[in-house]
């Protein structure tokens, strides 16, 4: 099963090789990893997607854990959460379908952010589910490039990540 | 206080209380060394390869329990130690290792004796450090300390470019413990869980005591003794536990796993309950995993978390300091909940005794060859029991593991989870460094020890007598047994026949050399080696094609075991 974790991290130089040193030295798979700064500057938060067996995840978590610089691991799959991608597609629009893809885009309520006479940049954010219907529609009229950043999630309510959390 | 980085490394370690430093210079370190020179508390060891170094730390870190500190130059020096840590971190020794780098504006540019230390080693240590301000540097060590020694030990390097060694900062002397936000190991046990341990304990008819290297990491030896004692269940070490419990005392079954005795495996095959403390559940150990103890629910104390549940379910974890949760939990079974209405154990002792009379381990040995195993049980009754035993790896380790009994902790040094060949001597010389009065033994392979057999100019250097006993049988023994038994005898790379003269070898090197090959003279040979004031190489030559047994062969379960 696919799970969503959040890592908090110290934000520091080689953090994120070592969480993806940990994937690929354990033969843990990772579907989808976003990173960056948050807050104060020292702290980073990773959100990173993915895949198995419920020991599985459990052994991710904990070897997330152990790694000295993780002060958090959060499995937001178990409790109610809400998470977007953002992804940006370059399209081929030529004059007969640049009606199209406005009309797409329109209906996915993303926005175009770069236009040439004959290629538009759409960017949409939402669910993966969102985004892959969205590319769907698109890819026949001709794409050009599509880059998606990996889901980034965070649990609802007042809670901040590290109250959530059992000490 | 205005000191420069080699001075603050230097302060550190003093703050530290590290008395040894196994290290090799270079350029990258320079500064370091000649903060060593001035030092007089610090004694620097001179190696002759950083990989005997590192071992070495290793091997005074598991004889003593303090933290092992090596130090090395940038590049190959670095290169060079990357087996020692992985040796260390597969077993949990508490080490730190200071490595030179280039200076910081050279970093990344492929400068002269340059390697990216801090990546090369990310996975084999249990946290590494590159220091690229000095005013990180007193932090920085203290937090390397601090890693190693505490939670599941192991091995932490620090990076250190040479210009961060001449840059001078403020230096504070340190200030209580170390606090790391983000770091911060459970030690105590659950006490919910621990109650439910000793009700289990108090209700199984047939319990067995399984316990590994964390009882010696966490020096909780006798409080283990103690709690075997008040269950009066049979109890097994692995490999990494031996020393834990005492072997002469009845309730020891011996060894379990791939080369356990038949004793051990089958208990486990057959308990009801299986106690297991600081130990992970290895495939050395548990064979097929489907099969392993299928009849038992299981107690895991282990002060690390990923080590429970990782190979095979468990019914009670208990996430902890096994000092502190046994020390917890004997008191609980002083209470009537747990000393009232146990089941009675004879029919276990019962069936135990029965495999017991198996004698698994039994061997002879004739008039003509000598048997590897009558080495060691020579070695055990020469020195009463009491040396320092370190080992390669191979079939004298497991020969070693089963017939040189170990009474007390901290007296087996050997690679259990990396098997590294080349680990034995340099880690007996570290033992011999912390203990100059001990006898410490080294059981060897003829291969094991070309590795890092250039350390005998150590042992030269410093007058440590190790008691060298090469058990030669011109093979690479363990590789070959498993091609007679699996690759239907196809001995291919196994054969060792072209070596060193061992004596003459061991004289270049200012050692004494002896060689026998006839049974009758293994006696005289120990007896004189160990009289002798120095260290001793003995080459004896030993029957070639000898097997390790019993045997579970890799894959198979526990009770299916092959006897001799």
């Amino acid at each position: 099963m696919k799970h969503v974790l959040s890592v908090l991290v110290e934000n520091e130089a080689g953090v994120l090789t070592r969480v993806s040193g940990l994937f690929s030295a354990r033969g843990f798979n990772i579907e989808s990893l976003t990173v960056a700064p948050v807050g104060d500057g020292e702290t980073s938060r990773i959100t990173l997607v993915t895949v198995g067996e419920d020991n599985i995840i459990e052994q991710i978590i904990k070897q997330l854990h152990k790694l000295v610089p993780v002060i958090q691991v959060h499995d937001l799959t178990e409790r109610s959460h809400v998470e977007r991608e953002l992804m940006m597609v370059k399209v081929d629009a030529e004059r007969d379908v640049r009606a199209e893809v406005l009309r797409i885009a329109d209906i996915f309520r993303s926005r175009v952010v770069d236009a040439t006479p004959n290629t538009f940049v759409v960017e949409v954010t939402g669910s993966s589910d969102k985004l892959d219907a969205c590319l769907n529609l698109l890819t026949p009229l001709g794409v050009v490039e599509v880059v998606r950043t990996g889901k980034v999630a965070m649990a609802r309510g007042p809670k901040r990540m590290k109250e959530v959390l059992p000490a | 206080m205005k000191l420069t980085g080699a001075e603050i490394i230097v302060q550190c370690l003093l703050e530290q209380e590290v008395k040894t430093v196994f290290g090799y210079p270079g350029g990258a370190v320079l500064n370091i060394y000649d903060e060593i020179y001035k030092c007089e508390d610090i004694q620097h060891v001179l190696g002759r390869h950083e990989q005997g170094l590192l071992h070495a730390a290793d091997g005074y870190a598991r004889a003593t329990g303090e933290v092992g500190v090596a130090l090395v130059t940038s590049g190959p020096g670095a290169t060079n130690a990357v087996t020692g840590l992985a040796t260390a971190y597969m077993d949990s020794i508490p080490m730190v290792c200071i490595t030179g780098q280039v200076p910081v504006p050279l970093i990344g540019n492929d400068a002269f004796q340059e390697a990216d230390t801090v990546g090369i080693t990310r996975s084999c240590t249990k946290h590494n450090y590159l220091v690229k301000d000095v005013k990180d540097l007193a932090r920085v060590i203290r937090e390397a300390f601090y890693i190693a020694r505490t939670g599941r030990p192991g091995p932490v390097l620090v990076d250190v470019p040479k210009d961060i060694t001449i840059a001078t900062t403020n230096y504070e002397p340190a200030k209580g413990e170390v606090s790391i936000r983000s770091y911060k190991p459970t030690t105590t046990g659950h006490t919910g869980q621990m109650r439910k341990a000793v009700e289990l304990m108090a209700k199984a008819k047939r319990p067995l005591f399984y316990t590994g290297g964390g009882v010696i990491l966490s020096d909780a030896a006798d409080e283990l003794t103690k709690m075997a004692r008040k269950v009066g269940a049979p109890i097994t070490n692995t490999l990494m536990g031996l020393g834990g419990y005492p072997c002469t005392d009845k309730q020891f079954v011996g060894m379990l796993g791939m080369h356990g005795t038949y004793e051990a495996n089958m208990a486990v095959s057959r308990c009801d309950l299986l106690i297991a403390i600081g130990a992970r559940f290895d495939d050395r150990v548990t064979g097929k995993i489907a099969e392993f103890a299928p009849e038992a629910k299981i107690i895991h104390v282990d002060v690390d978390p990923t080590s429970i549940s990782k190979n095979v379910e468990v019914d009670v974890p208990i996430v902890g300091d096994i000092k502190k949760v046994l020390t917890k939990m004997l008191p609980m079974m002083e209470e009537d909940a747990f000393t009232q209405n146990r089941p009675d154990m004879g029919d276990w002792w019962v069936e135990v005794e029965a495999w017991r009379r198996k004698e698994c381990l039994k061997f002879d040995q004739s008039d003509d060859v000598i048997e590897a195993q009558y080495v060691i049980q020579k070695l055990y009754e020469l020195t009463k029991g009491n040396a320092i035993v370190a080992t390669d790896v191979g079939q004298h380790q497991m020969w070693a593991a089963q017939f040189y009994g170990f009474e007390k902790p901290r007296r087996w040094l050997t690679s259990g989870g990396l098997g590294t060949m080349g680990y034995g001597l340099p880690a007996a010389m570290g033992a011999q460094m912390a203990f100059p009065n001990d006898t410490v033994v080294l059981i060897t392979g003829e291969s094991s020890i070309q590795m890092n057999i250039q350390e005998l100019a150590t042992l030269k250097q410093y007058n440590l007598p190790i008691k060298i006993a090469i058990l030669n049988n011109s093979f690479l023994g363990m590789v070959r047994q498993w091609q007679e038994l699996f690759y239907e005898r196809r001995y291919a790379e196994s054969d060792m026949t072209v070596q060193p003269d061992f004596v003459q070898l061991a004289q270049a090197y200012g050692a004494t050399g002896m060689m026998t090959s006839r049974p009758v003279e293994v006696t005289g040979v120990i007896e004189k080696a160990l009289a002798v004031d120095g260290p001793v190489v003995m080459d004896f030559r030993v029957n070639r094609e000898a097997n390790v047994y019993p045997m579970v062969p890799a894959g198979a379960a526990l009770n299916e075991m092959i006897l001799l």
